[in-house]
């Protein structure tokens, strides 16, 4: 039972906190909670299918199918978060100013709500066809062992749920002025470290195969996997900003690109927006 | 309102499959170190490789239930379904001791890849 209730929390948070992030980043944005409910429930839906066809998908692709999906699930994720929040850094100044009855405004941000629902959907699907294939397996053994690993899965799921709205608590409380700016930061290391790990799928898939020595290892300090709390919290920090113990080049260089690419596009599209249409300054 | 945000959705995500789909001509194949899953323990447990060079596992689940062959020093998570075969793919290490796991039952889904 506890060994259930540890897999689905850790799936849990692992989803979670990236719906904490989106909500965090959507606060006061018309209908947001209507689109992350979109995401979730399509996630679900996805990670039942893609949990039914786990056998068919990783047949794809010379046996690399598994990896190659993930892989290009992700990158959808990283370019969804991309369109966010470059589209923030054209309004979210005005979002502030509470100017956001304007009627483009409110499109355009239904828009950014539809990219990060994609995102919500893509981090549920993923760890939710994960504790689909674990409960599916100890469900099909049954008994009494069953039942209690069942509910150890209730448990893991109200745990992760509850440390997942902890953390969108502790961001909305951050003053609104600097809101914006903490969760495009995190939406923008959140992005780097999914294109990290895009690449390591597309490694394992075959796929890529240069820049592959690793740069460092702090493992020793906090290690980014297997059991006890310092890899909680290596798992944590892997969700949430992408920290690898051990990266390699590959890794490493597509982490930063990101970064680099996110944020050369933010600035572009506040420069563009001063320069071309000046926003009037409310009385 | 849900239907046509599915499709636009689906639309979305054909671009970057489309994209790997053209990448898929140059997958390669053949036959890897064969290591067998059942009553959730690996066969053999401890698996040696030559360092340096990139290596293959064919994991074979005989269990009732699927696994998810787990590695954070082999940066591998695969998930291999009931009664089915999965490639796991391992970089080029270099030579010491690498723990893995089958995360699903991890009491006694243990192994470890020795690479020399």
């Amino acid at each position: 039972m506890l060994a259930a209730l540890i897999i689905v929390f850790r799936e849990v948070i692992e989803a979670g906190l990236i719906v904490g992030i989106v909500l965090a980043a959507t606060k006061g944005v018309p209908h947001r909670g209507r689109w992350v409910a979109y995401g979730v429930v399509a996630g679900l839906l996805g990670a039942c299918l893609v949990a039914a066809f786990a056998g068919q998908i990783a047949n794809l692709f010379s046996g690399s199918g598994q990896e190659v999906f993930n892989a290009s699930i992700l990158a959808l994720a990283v370019v969804m978060l991309t369109w966010h929040n470059v589209w923030m850094a054209g309004h979210g100044r005005e979002m502030a100013r509470q100017l956001r009855g304007v009627g483009a405004a409110v499109s355009a941000g239904e828009q950014s709500l539809m990219a990060l629902a994609v995102v919500v959907g893509v981090a549920v699907l993923r760890e939710g066809s994960e504790v689909v294939l674990f409960l599916y397996g100890i469900a099909s053994q049954g008994g009494t062992t069953g039942m209690g690993m069942l509910s150890g899965g209730a448990l893991g799921l109200a745990a992760g749920a509850a440390l997942s709205a902890l953390m969108y608590f502790g961001l909305v409380a951050i003053p609104p002025g600097k809101l914006f700016s903490v969760t495009s930061g995190l939406i923008t290391l959140l992005a780097a470290g999914m294109a990290s790990q895009a690449v390591l799928f597309l490694q394992n898939a075959g796929y890529v195969n240069v820049l592959m020595r690793n740069l460092w290892d702090t493992s020793w300090i906090l290690p980014d996997g297997g059991e006890g709390v310092r890899a909680l919290i290596g798992k944590m920090l892997h969700t949430l900003v992408g920290y690898s113990a051990a990266p390699d080049g590959a890794q490493l260089l597509a982490y930063l690109a990101t970064v680099l690419a996110i944020v050369g596009l933010m600035r572009w599209e506040r420069s563009r927006r001063r320069s071309g249409h000046a926003v009037p300054k409310p009385a | 309102m849900l239907t046509s945000s599915i499709m636009r959705w689906s639309r979305m995500a054909l671009l970057p499959a489309s994209l790997l789909i053209v990448a898929a001509g140059c997958g390669n194949d053949g036959g890897g170190i064969p290591v067998t899953l059942k009553n959730h323990r690996f066969t053999p447990a401890v698996i040696h490789v030559k360092a340096n060079q990139p290596s293959l596992i064919t994991l074979t689940n005989d269990d009732d239930a699927a696994e998810e062959f787990d590695s954070s020093s082999l940066k591998v998570e695969k998930v291999v379904p009931s009664h089915d075969t999965g490639n796991v793919r391992l970089r080029p290490l270099a030579p010491g001791k690498y723990p893995f796991m089958g995360e699903y039952h991890a009491e006694t889904a243990q192994g470890v890849v020795i690479a020399e």
